[in-house]
């Protein structure tokens, strides 16, 4: 096996890893604390992938256009979570569920009347869009580069806030006591909506740095979505910890999986039979990655939360 | 002497630093009123909840009628005859109080992998049914929603399900808890009628009823039993007085 | 299951059973393949109901059974077997046996656990689909439809309709005695209490398992029928929406009440057929963006419209809804 492509497709996980991170970090936290489920935390991907390409085409910077994008997803975010998602806290977890998976209609929807239904491109700055030589004779994308940069940077950030701020000892309070803290005089409602935007633009960010890897196109964050939820499951719910754990094992299982299960087969049966269960047997690796995970912790592997 | 009917040795379990039950040792002798009592905090539920299976045990060992149950689910504890009631009522709501009382008999009538036959109309399982609630003083509610039934109804519910289970020893987290004078009287009149079919461990914070009520009664301090013995031995023991007794009126106590 | 339910089933199986001479007489045979669809997805929505109404399991896979049984009649004709009383059976086996797995795994978890392991264990099968190239991928698969040896002939539009309709009846009943059963008594009470439940003596676990798996075999019933309508078969079927669809037919229908769910299965497609032609009318190319209207009539449904379309006709005597969670 090449170990330089070994290092790469290591590279490749780690920055699905913490992509899917910044997806199931708002996820776990708005679990944990709102008891909330929210399908329609993918369609914030989207939505900022759309606003940052709509952005960065009108500002013609790929930097003002992002650092207006996540100010702008914030605000989708509150305007979310006031409107529609507070009614629900309160429901039963079934109600959640459809209430936002009838969201996820209305918001694909709108997405296809403002932006169409053809994928959109967006490029990259040249500063952006060149290799490095991560180790000699090893070139490694940029972008790919910053992207894990940033995941590793908000990952600490978001580490940061909710061990050690007042606001992190506000939500750590929250998720067990919530007259607790309307004790303290601290407004419930607002912290509940600034917790909710926040998640949005980790999300968000997310889509933001998605877009110029793929194309944006509606619904672009569902099937993130559900690897967030496979993270979150993993991790424990309500555990930041235990999502950056478990996206990162996520990410490298899936990406390093789909490349070297096929050929890992072939060891052991014919090569026709490997090419056919390879591809096969990849695409399933996270799921029987949790199931297993599940046999042994049902609760996750670090769960925060006992109730 | 006869073998205990529930047999408590050496019994651990704490929450972080916060010990519940600390190296309890205890024997139930069959067909008595054994109650337990103590100030709030001292472990009484923690304690049924380690009897019943809710709650795995730290240390130590429990045995029902000689047979080791202390690593037994709370289903096979109860198919062994080991029935309990909840100190926050416990029942199926949107059930009829007679089908509550029928499920915990059919729990006791083999499977329930039957699919066919309609189980509310079927004499094996609401005949016994009704003589329960009849037993409990429920005769004529069975088919009021059980959650339109009064606490102190809910209350007797909770002990008609458990007597269902045609059990040899119940567990009964204070059963008084929430109701008023003649419902407790009612209730009190109830469990001495129970007296000698069942072995009873009875945790409660109606003194009067205790002392009314029991046999022999176990104090319990921060998870440990600081004495154990009849009503008088009780009501007489200084550290008792001290440790527990001393902060309820001691007039409630001249009263039993 | 009070006497109200049992007439609103019966005068809803028989508008069903009307709709064949219906369409002949008014020459409209489109209809007879619509409300075909209508009456799989309602066995498939009340296969749901059983676990989620009233075993209050919130199983967000439940499409991936219809995939399979979807899968195994066309995997079948694929290899020259058309035989429906081979397929069918094996379809439902199947449908059982990945039904007894997955329920195994998530019924160890409960709460939101449960509700994102079923969601995860479904998009394992939707990705398996795709990627095995020699059924289609992602393009499909067509699939003959079933024979069964001279005795239906499933081309025939109006024998096919029956099959289906007989099977939907057959289902309705079945569960409407399985509800009322001791087990029945144990699904529904798990549900409402299920720590009581094990405090009077019962193993719950296996009740729900086999529910689970009863319910998952229903499906993969509804799936074989599915790829005999379509004469084809796609991950499609089992991608997560479709689970959310179903989901979404039990809730709008009635949760808890068997009948319901077909009555929303028939809302919800009457609604996806009509609503674009609809906002057509409203507005030029509106039809396009039918989904936009549809998304907040779901969370309407969700916010206000408890009991769902029964509870319309049902002024009493409900069957517990609330979701223990």
């Amino acid at each position: 096996m090449d170990p330089l492509l070994l290092l790469e497709q290591a590279f490749n996980g780690l920055q699905f890893g913490v992509m899917l991170f910044l997806i199931a970090a708002g996820l776990t936290l708005v679990f944990g604390i709102m008891d909330l489920v929210n399908l329609a935390h993918g369609s914030l991907v989207m939505i900022g992938a759309y606003l940052a390409t709509t952005l960065i085409a009108w500002t013609d910077s790929f930097i003002f256009g992002i650092a207006l994008a996540l100010p702008a997803t914030f605000a989708v975010g509150v305007l979310v979570e006031v409107v529609a998602l507070r009614t629900l806290y309160r429901r039963n977890h079934l109600d959640q569920v459809l209430a936002t998976f009838g969201l996820i209609l209305f918001f694909n929807e709108v997405v296809r009347i403002i932006w169409g239904a053809q994928s959109i491109y967006s490029g990259l700055p040249d500063y952006l869009s060149g290799q490095v030589e991560i180790i000699p004779g090893a070139p490694y994308p940029v972008f790919r580069l910053v992207i894990i940069a940033v995941g590793l940077i908000v990952a600490a950030l978001i580490y940061t806030i909710v061990a050690h701020t007042r606001l992190g000892m506000l939500i750590r309070a929250g998720a067990s006591n919530n007259e607790m803290v309307g004790a303290l005089g601290i407004n419930i409602k607002s912290l509940f909506t600034f917790v909710f935007a926040l998640g949005a633009v980790f999300a968000g960010l997310a889509g933001m740095m998605l877009g110029p890897l793929t194309s944006v196109e509606p619904g672009i964050g569902e099937p993130l979505l559900i690897l967030a939820f496979v993270v979150i499951i993993i991790g424990g719910i309500g555990s930041i910890r235990g999502a950056f754990i478990a996206a990162i094992l996520i990410g490298m299982a899936d990406t390093v999986g789909r490349v070297f299960l096929p050929v890992l087969l072939r060891i052991f049966v014919s090569d026709a039979a490997a090419d056919t269960a390879g591809p096969a047997l990849a695409s399933m690796l996270i799921y029987i990655l949790m199931a297993a995970i599940l046999v042994v912790r049902p609760r996750g592997l670090f769960p925060a939360r006992t109730g | 002497m006869t073998e205990a009917a529930l047999r408590i040795e050496g019994l651990c379990k704490s929450f972080g630093s916060l010990v519940a039950t600390d190296d309890l040792h205890l024997d139930i002798a069959p067909g008595e009123i054994h109650a337990i009592i103590g100030p709030n905090g001292a472990g009484k539920t923690t304690l049924i909840a380690q009897l019943s299976g809710e709650l795995r045990s730290d240390r130590g060992r429990v045995s029902f009628a000689g047979r080791d149950i202390t690593s037994m689910s709370m289903p096979a504890r109860s198919a062994l005859g080991l029935a309990r009631s909840f100190q926050v009522t416990s029942i199926f709501q949107d059930f009829s109080a007679l089908d509550n009382v029928a499920l915990a008999v059919q729990a006791q009538a083999g499977h329930s992998f039957h699919f066919w036959r309609p189980a509310q109309k079927d004499p094996r399982l609401q005949d016994p049914a009704r003589e329960a609630l009849a037993r409990i003083g429920l005769g004529d509610r069975g088919d009021v929603p059980a959650a339109n039934l009064s606490h102190g109804e809910q209350r007797q519910l909770e002990i008609a399900m458990a007597l269902a289970t045609r059990p040899s020893l119940l567990l009964l987290d204070e059963p008084m808890a929430g109701m008023g004078r003649d419902e407790s009287r009612h209730m009190v009149d109830l469990l001495q009628g129970l007296k000698g079919d069942h072995t009873i461990v009875l945790i409660e914070h109606d003194m009067d009823a205790v002392f009314a009520l029991a046999d022999r009664i176990t104090v319990l301090v921060y998870g440990r039993a600081i004495a154990t013995g009849a009503p008088a031995q009780i009501r007489a023991d200084r550290a008792v007085r001290a440790a527990y007794l001393g902060t309820e009126s001691s007039t409630d106590i001249g009263d039993a | 299951m009070n006497r109200q339910q049992i007439w609103i089933s019966l005068i809803t199986l028989t508008l069903f059973a009307v709709v064949p001479p219906l369409t002949v007489l008014f020459d409209q045979p489109f209809y007879l393949d619509m409300f075909a669809r209508i009456m799989i997805l309602a066995i498939a929505a009340v296969s749901l109901d059983l676990i989620l109404g009233h075993g209050g399991m919130v199983s967000f896979g439940h499409a991936v059974y219809m995939g399979i049984g979807a899968y195994a009649v066309g995997i079948l004709s694929y290899y020259g077997i058309d035989n429906g009383f081979i397929q069918f059976p094996l379809a439902m086996l199947a449908s059982a046996l990945i039904g007894l797995i997955f329920g195994a795994m998530s019924l160890r978890t409960s709460g939101v656990y449960f509700i994102m392991i079923t969601l995860a264990f479904a998009q394992m099968l939707f990705f398996l689909a795709i990627s095995l190239e020699e059924f289609g991928g992602d393009d499909g698969m067509s699939a003959a439809r079933s024979e069964f040896a001279g005795l239906i002939d499933m081309y025939d539009g109006v024998q096919f309709y029956y099959l289906i309709f007989a099977c939907l009846a057959l289902v309705l009943y079945l569960l409407h005695r399985l509800v009322l059963s001791r087990f029945g008594m144990v699904i529904r009470a798990s549900r409402s209490n299920e720590k009581r439940m094990h405090a009077i003596g019962y193993p719950t676990y296996r009740y729900k398992l086999a529910a689970f798996t009863i319910a998952g075999t229903i499906c993969g019933l509804a799936g074989a029928l599915f790829a005999n309508l379509n004469e084809f078969v796609s991950p499609d079927v089992m991608h997560w929406t479709h689970s959310g669809e179903i989901m979404v037919m039990v809730i709008m229908g009635g949760i808890g009440t068997l009948i319901g769910p077909v009555l929303g299965a028939s809302a919800f497609l009457l609604l996806e057929e009509y609503l674009p032609e609809w906002m057509e009318m409203v507005m030029t190319n509106g039809g396009e963006h039918w989904a936009i209207v549809m998304g907040p009539i779901l969370i309407a449904i969700v916010l206000f419209g408890r009991g769902g379309i029964h509870a319309l006709f049902a002024s009493r005597g409900k069957i517990g809804v609330k979701q223990n969670d």
